[in-house]
Formats: C-alpha cells, sequence, structure tokens
C-alpha cells in the first residue's frame, strides 16, 4: 500500500547550527515525506532508537563539527547491529571527497552532501532510492 | 503471526514495524490487531491536548519521567499535522523528549495526522492498541495543536489533560462548547508567567457553572511550569485518582463501551467500503462517478446499489 517516506534528520555531535537540517527538513517535507525532526546534539545511540522506533525508511545527518568520520561510522555500526540494514543513510556537511569516498565505499554511506548541493537534488536522490522499497 | 509474536515478547523492531503496518492500514494490519486484541485493555491511556505551543511535548516528557521514576512502562503517540498540500509532515515532538532517550521502558513513536481533521489520526486508536498489547503500563498521546474543536482523543483516552496557557482569552473562551468541555484534567502551563492566576479563576469559574451530578467528576485545575518539572507529580497523581474514579464509579465500563461502539462502527465502515470496492470493477465504479457527475444517478442511490449487490454476493 502506499504510504510516504518517512525521514531522520538529526545532528550528531556538538555543533549548535541547525539551519541546513532545518532547510533540508522543510524541503523533504513539500516533497510529500514524514520528516521526523529530533534537533541538536544527537549521539550516535540516540539517533539510531530514534530511526528503530520511528521505522524510518532515510536518515538523514547533518555534521559540520568535523567529528564526521568518527560519529558516522557509529551510527552505521549501530544500525548493523540492530538489523536496521534496509535504512539509507544520507549525510550533510562539511566533509572532504577524500572522507566522503570512505565514508560511502567502507561504511556504507549512501550519499554525502556539501555545502552546495541543492533540495531537489537530495529529494530526488531519496525518491529514487526509496521507490524499490516494498 | 511472527510479528505479533515478536512484539509480545518485547522485540522493538517488531513494535516499530507493527506501529508502521497499523499507520498504513488494511488487510494485514487489520490480521495483526485482531491477534494482538486479547492482550490489550490493560494500559492507562492518557491524552494530552492544548494549542500549539502550550508545552504538551514538554509536559509529555516530564509525566513520562515521573511514571517511569515510580517504575512503570510508558508508551507515547505523538502526533503532528500532515499538510493538505503535499501530505508531507514535520514531526518535531521528539526534541522536547530527549531526556528519554536510551530507557527501555519508553518507546515514543511520532505520527502524522495523515489528513484527519479532530486533533489525531486515523490509525491512532490503533497504535494506542499495539502499545497496550506491547505491554506498556501508561500509554501517553499528545495531539496536535489543537483549536477549539479537535476532540477526538478524549473517545480515544481514558483521561484527557487540557493544557491552557496564560492570557489566552476572556470567560467566554472558557464556556465556550469544545476542547474545555473534553478535559478531566485542566493543567495552566507556563505558571510563572503573567495572567496564570486569572487563567486558573476563569477556568475554576467555568467549572463551577456546569450542572454536574453529584457523584460525578469535577475536573481539577492544576497549575505546572513543566520545562522546570514543577507541578508535574500533582498533576500525574490527579490522572491516577480520576482512573481510580472511572474504575469505582463504574464509568470506566461506559467509556469502554462507548470506546468498543465507536471502533466497531469505524472498522465496519472502512471494511465494508474496502469490500465493496474489491467487489467493483475500476470501469464500473468510473462509471457510477460519471452518472452522478452527470446528474442522471444521485449518490446515495449509487452507494445503496453498490451495498445490495455487495450484501447479496
Amino acid at each position: 500500500m502506499d504510504r510516504p517516506i518517512r525521514v531522520l534528520i538529526a545532528k550528531p555531535g556538538l555543533d549548535g547550527h541547525d539551519r541546513g537540517a532545518k532547510v533540508i527538513a522543510r524541503a523533504l517535507r513539500d516533497a510529500g515525506m514524514e520528516v521526523i525532526y529530533t534537533g541538536i546534539q544527537q549521539t550516535p545511540q540516540m539517533i539510531v532508537e530514534a530511526a528503530l522506533q520511528e521505522d524510518v525508511d532515510v536518515i538523514g545527518l547533518s555534521i559540520l563539527s568535523g567529528a564526521h568520520m568518527t560519529l558516522l561510522p557509529r551510527v552505521m555500526e549501530l544500525l548493523r547491529h540492530h538489523g536496521m540494514h534496509d535504512v539509507l543513510v544520507v549525510a550533510g556537511g562539511i566533509i572532504s571527497d577524500e572522507d566522503a569516498r570512505i565514508l560511502k565505499e567502507q561504511h556504507g554511506i549512501a550519499e554525502v552532501y556539501g555545502p552546495g548541493a541543492s533540495t531537489h537534488e537530495i529529494v530526488r536522490f531519496i525518491q529514487e532510492r526509496c521507490r524499490t522499497r516494498n | 503471526m511472527d510479528l505479533a509474536q515478536a512484539l509480545l515478547e518485547g522485540n522493538r523492531r517488531a513494535l516499530a514495524q507493527a506501529l508502521t503496518l497499523v499507520e498504513t492500514g488494511g488487510s494485514q494490519a487489520r490480521i495483526l490487531l485482531g491477534a494482538l486484541f486479547a492482550h490489550t485493555g490493560r494500559a492507562h491511556i492518557v491524552g494530552v491536548t492544548g494549542a500549539p505551543g502550550a508545552g504538551k511535548s514538554t509536559l509529555v516528557a516530564a509525566l513520562a519521567a515521573h511514571w517511569r521514576r515510580a517504575g512503570r512502562t510508558v508508551g507515547i503517540i505523538a502526533v503532528d499535522p500532515t499538510s493538505p498540500f503535499t501530505r508531507g509532515a514535520i514531526l518535531g515532538d521528539r526534541i522536547r523528549m530527549q531526556a528519554l532517550s536510551g530507557d527501555p521502558g519508553v518507546f515514543i513513536r511520532s505520527m502524522a495526522s495523515r489528513g484527519r481533521l479532530g486533533g489525531i489520526a486515523r490509525a491512532t486508536g490503533d497504535a494506542i492498541a499495539v502499545l497496550d498489547a506491547a505491554g506498556f503500563d501508561v500509554v501517553l498521546v499528545e495531539t496536535v495543536g489543537a483549536g477549539q474543536g479537535e476532540v477526538e482523543i478524549a473517545a480515544a483516552a481514558h483521561t484527557t489533560i487540557v493544557i491552557e496557557i496564560p492570557g489566552a482569552g476572556d470567560d467566554i473562551q472558557a464556556i465556550k462548547a469544545g476542547i474545555l468541555e473534553i478535559a478531566d484534567l485542566l493543567v495552566v502551563n507556563k505558571a510563572d508567567r503573567n495572567g496564570a492566576e486569572q487563567t486558573v479563576r476563569q477556568l475554576r469559574t467555568m467549572l463551577s457553572l456546569a450542572d454536574r451530578p453529584a457523584d460525578g467528576w469535577t475536573p481539577p485545575v492544576l497549575t505546572a511550569v513543566a520545562t522546570r518539572g514543577e507541578g508535574i507529580e500533582a498533576i500525574a497523581a490527579a490522572a491516577e485518582q480520576h482512573l481510580v474514579y472511572l474504575r469505582e464509579s463504574g464509568r470506566f465500563t461506559g467509556r469502554e463501551q462507548e470506546r468498543a461502539a465507536r471502533e466497531l462502527r469505524l472498522i465496519l465502515q472502512e471494511t465494508a467500503l474496502e469490500r465493496v470496492r474489491a467487489l467493483v470493477p475500476t470501469s464500473e465504479w468510473d462509471a457510477l462517478v460519471a452518472q452522478i457527475v452527470a446528474r442522471t444517478l444521485d449518490p446515495y442511490a449509487a452507494a445503496n446499489q453498490l451495498l445490495d449487490r455487495a450484501l447479496s454476493h
């Protein structure tokens, strides 16, 4: 049966700038998705627990603090631990190309977006990747 | 069914998936709810409603923390509105519930209203049943930010808490029909603000004008500063007293009967519609719609025609 795509938007780490995360949340909402917004300073445990309870299709992580190489792999590890292999994880923030490559190839982050990414691009990516889910 | 079994054994992922299933609806959802039904009826269902920004999420989080300290497990359903234009929604109630994170005795689920206007979603009742079956002692339901008319929570909950904030209207607002009538408990939140005492007085006056039976329940008017946890203990105690009152006065059975009748009616409507749709080819359905548009058939006759056919099937 047709159901809206559910997305968790979270900010791991200690930085408090969530304007970018709010812009994305709003764009996903306008694209017809149900966006669970959890706010700033989330630990990987809190993020994965919320994703589990909310049974989301997608997790969007916004991170500007520079701690992405610690926090994002930890999120992926916890997801695997809970058997949540089917959850699509995308990240946005200030992440170098080299780090982005490692996050995608070694840790299973589906896509990494920099500060210049368009919200349309992100919406389209999520819609396409979620089209095949049951 | 595996999902029901896993949920009853305490698997939280199964619980989350069950909630998705009942939210989506359909025959699989009904089979699941049928399997869980015998395990429901144990939780105290507490609704929390009030205007946007009144402090519903904060109060819900504080009440949940209070009941956790008392050793009771808590399931939370937090409803936020769906966009009437895009079907999208921002569900932001978890932001105020961070302190509950990491506690296995708490389960929080955000829910979009998906087009329902009564303050809760179509599937909120089913989601309550799922959390009830999963064994939570208390199920807290937070409605969308309510105005005057979003009163459906009263039919879904045992105890309804209505939150007001200081300075939100005169004493005529307080005797208008609607949301204030459904309150079993009235809470004036943000009571550290100017005008709190006046709001309490107006609400008490409103209640004193009501013509109530001698054995009836008079909703207490309580104050709180939910962000600081002030007043929470008294609110929790009043909610518990209300449940005792419902049981001892026999009203509990009455409410359960109302709930059951309402459920049966809703499910019958939904199932009947689904069965008729399954029986009638789309082409025939479209032809009937076209006749109604052309005014050659009225919609009441069309509906009767379809129902007669389904019933004789």
